[in-house]
C-alpha cells in the first residue's frame, strides 16, 4: 500500500460552532482521478486546504506523501477558485505561470524555470498568449493559464478547486481531456459544487456534505459511462432519470 | 519665477519633491494593487502619536514618528490577520489610538506647539536639511527592500494563498509591505501632512494604473506623475499664496479626473471603431 499519497483518518474540522467536516476518512493513490462533489459550504474547499496544510484539522490524522501536509507542498499543484482574482492586477500570462516555480528568498527564476513555464503553457495550449494581460483572456483561457501555473513544478498531486466555473460548456470538454492527459503523470482531486457535469475519466466520486459518501469503482459503472453516453462529459445524478450513483447509506 | 531658486527653502522643497515621490511611487503602487489604501490611512493618522511624542521629548517629531508608525503598521497587520477582528476594525482602533496619544503628548509637552499645523497639513517650504537626510535614508531602505523581495511582493499581491503554497513567507513579507507604507508615510508627513498623506500614496499610482499593466512601468510612472504634480502644486501655491499640501492634492485630483475621462473616451472610441469594423464585415 505504498502508493497512498494522501490519507485522512477520522478528520474533524469546524469554524467556530459550525461543523464543516465530521469524521472524514479517505485515501488517495498515485494516479487517482477523484471528483469531490457536494453542495456549497459542504467542506470541499476545506478538504483541499487541509491537504495543503493551509488549515489544520481539529481532530484526526492527515498524512500527505507520508508526512505533514505543509512539508510536502512542493509535490502538490494547486488551482484556487478563479473568482478570487483581481483581473485588473498588472500581471501577464507568463508572469502568472512562472510564479509556480518559486524556489526561495533571494533566488531568481532560472532559465530552466522559464523553460518549464513555456512547456506548461504549451501543454495547456496557451503559449501564444504568453505576453497577454490576464484581463484579455476568456474564462476558459484563464483557467488554462492557472492550470499551467499549478503544473509548472511537475507535481505528483493536482488539486483543482472548481476548475469548470466560468468555463463555457464548449471549452469544458477540452479541459476534461487535458486533465485526462495530466492524470497519466499525476493524481488529481477536483472539486465541483455542480453535480451536473462529471467526466467519465474519473475513478471515484466523493460526495461531501459534512460527512463523506464514497462512490468507488465498486459500483462498477463509472468507467463505462463513456460508452453508455458516447461522450466524455455526462450528467450524473443521485436520482431520476439516470441513477448512476447509489443512494447514500444512512 | 527663476528667482525663487535663490532661496534655500525652495531648493530644499524641490529636492524633497523628488525624494518623497520616489518612495511614494514605489510604495503607492503596492498600496493600490493590494487595495490597502485605508490601512495606509490608518498608519498615517496613527503616526500623529509619534509627532506628539517628539514634542513631548523635545526632539525632531519626524524621528519619533518612525517607530510609532512602524508599530501601528505591525499592529494593524497583526490584529487584522491573526485575530477575529476584521482588518477594517483594526484600522479604526489604531487610527484613533494614535491620534488620541498624539493629543495627550502635546498637552503634556511644555509650552506651545507652534508648527503643529505643518505636521497635520504639511508644509514643503519648511523642510530642513535634516529632513532631507532622513528622506534619503528612508528612500534607500525602501528601494533596497523592493529590489530584494520584488518577486515575492508581486506574488503575494496577486494571490496570497498560492504564494503560501509555493513557500513564500507571506505573513512576514506582508508586514514588510505595511512597514514600507509606514516609512513612506513618515517621509510624506513633512510635505503634505498627516491628513493628506493618503493622496500621494494613492492618486499617482491610480492615474498610471489606467494606462499600463506592467508593474515596473507603473512604479516609474507614479514617481514621475508624483514629482510633476508636487513641483507644479508648489508653484501654484506660491503664485496663489495658498497651502502647498492642499494645492498638490487638488492638482493630483484634477490630473486623475482628466486622465479618467481620457481613458474612458479612448476606450469607447476603440470600442465603437471595433463594432463598426464588425458591421462592415
Amino acid at each position: 500500500m505504498n502508493d497512498i499519497i494522501v490519507d485522512f483518518k477520522n478528520v474533524f474540522f469546524s469554524y467556530g460552532d459550525r461543523i464543516i467536516l465530521e469524521d472524514i476518512s479517505f485515501s488517495v493513490r498515485q494516479n487517482d482521478f477523484i471528483a469531490l462533489i457536494g453542495p456549497n459550504g459542504g467542506g470541499k474547499t476545506t478538504v483541499l486546504k487541509i491537504i495543503l496544510g493551509l488549515l489544520k484539522p481539529e481532530k484526526g490524522i492527515v498524512s500527505v506523501f507520508g508526512g505533514k501536509p505543509e512539508e510536502n507542498r512542493k509535490l502538490i499543484g494547486y488551482l484556487p477558485q478563479s473568482f478570487l482574482f483581481d483581473l485588473n492586477f498588472p500581471i501577464n500570462v507568463f508572469e502568472t505561470v512562472i510564479m509556480g516555480r518559486y524556489h526561495g528568498l533571494l533566488k531568481k527564476y532560472s532559465e530552466s524555470d522559464k523553460k518549464a513555464a513555456i512547456d506548461a503553457l504549451s501543454t495547456v495550449g496557451m503559449l501564444e498568449y504568453m505576453n497577454h494581460h490576464i484581463s484579455m483572456l476568456s474564462g476558459g483561457q484563464l483557467q488554462r493559464v492557472l492550470i499551467a501555473r499549478a503544473i509548472v513544478r511537475e507535481p505528483e498531486l493536482l488539486l483543482l478547486d472548481e476548475p469548470m466555473s466560468s468555463v463555457d460548456p464548449a471549452s469544458q470538454k477540452s479541459i476534461y481531456e487535458l486533465f485526462h492527459e495530466l492524470n497519466k503523470k499525476m493524481a488529481i482531486i477536483f472539486v465541483t459544487h455542480d453535480i451536473g457535469a462529471i467526466s467519465s475519466y474519473i475513478d471515484r466520486v466523493f460526495c461531501l456534505n459534512r460527512k463523506l459518501y464514497y462512490h468507488g469503482p465498486g459500483e462498477g459503472s463509472l468507467g463505462k459511462l463513456a460508452e453508455a453516453y458516447n461522450c466524455p462529459v455526462e450528467i450524473l445524478a443521485h436520482g431520476i432519470p439516470h441513477r448512476v450513483l447509489e443512494r447514500h447509506k444512512k | 519665477m527663476i528667482e525663487v531658486f535663490q532661496y534655500e527653502f525652495m531648493r530644499n522643497a524641490l529636492i524633497a519633491a523628488v525624494l518623497v515621490n520616489i518612495a511614494c511611487g514605489i510604495v503607492g503602487t503596492y498600496v493600490v494593487i493590494n487595495k490597502i489604501v485605508f490601512i495606509s490611512g490608518g498608519i498615517s493618522h496613527a503616526a500623529f502619536g509619534g509627532i506628539g511624542l517628539g514634542y513631548f521629548l523635545g526632539i525632531n517629531p519626524i524621528i519619533t514618528a518612525v517607530p510609532f508608525s512602524l508599530v501601528s503598521a505591525v499592529a494593524i497587520g497583526f490584529i487584522g490577520k491573526r485575530s477575529k477582528l476584521s482588518e477594517d476594525t483594526a484600522i479604526g482602533i489604531i487610527w484613533a489610538t494614535g491620534m488620541a496619544l498624539g493629543i495627550i503628548f502635546i498637552n503634556l509637552a511644555p509650552g506651545y506647539a507652534p508648527d503643529l499645523f505643518s505636521y497635520l497639513f504639511g508644509n514643503i517650504l519648511t523642510i530642513s536639511l535634516t529632513d532631507l537626510y532622513i528622506m534619503i535614508i528612508l528612500d534607500f531602505a525602501i528601494i533596497l527592500i523592493v529590489a530584494l523581495f520584488y518577486k515575492e511582493f508581486f506574488s503575494i499581491s496577486f494571490d496570497e494563498e498560492f504564494s503560501i503554497v509555493v513557500g513564500i513567507p507571506v505573513r512576514i513579507l506582508y508586514m514588510v509591505i505595511l512597514c514600507m507604507v509606514a516609512l513612506s508615510v513618515v517621509i510624506l508627513i513633512r510635505v503634505v501632512g498627516i491628513i493628506l498623506v493618503i493622496a500621494l500614496l494613492t492618486i499617482p499610482a491610480s492615474i498610471c494604473s489606467q494606462f499600463t499593466y506592467n508593474i515596473k512601468k507603473l512604479m516609474v510612472g507614479s514617481v514621475v506623475v508624483g514629482i510633476i504634480s508636487t513641483v507644479a502644486g508648489l508653484f501654484i501655491s506660491y503664485l496663489l499664496n495658498i497651502a502647498s499640501g492642499a494645492s498638490i492634492v487638488i492638482l493630483l485630483v484634477l490630473i486623475f479626473t482628466v486622465s479618467f475621462f481620457i481613458k474612458n473616451v479612448l476606450n469607447s472610441l476603440t470600442r465603437r471603431r471595433h463594432s463598426r469594423s464588425i458591421t462592415i464585415e
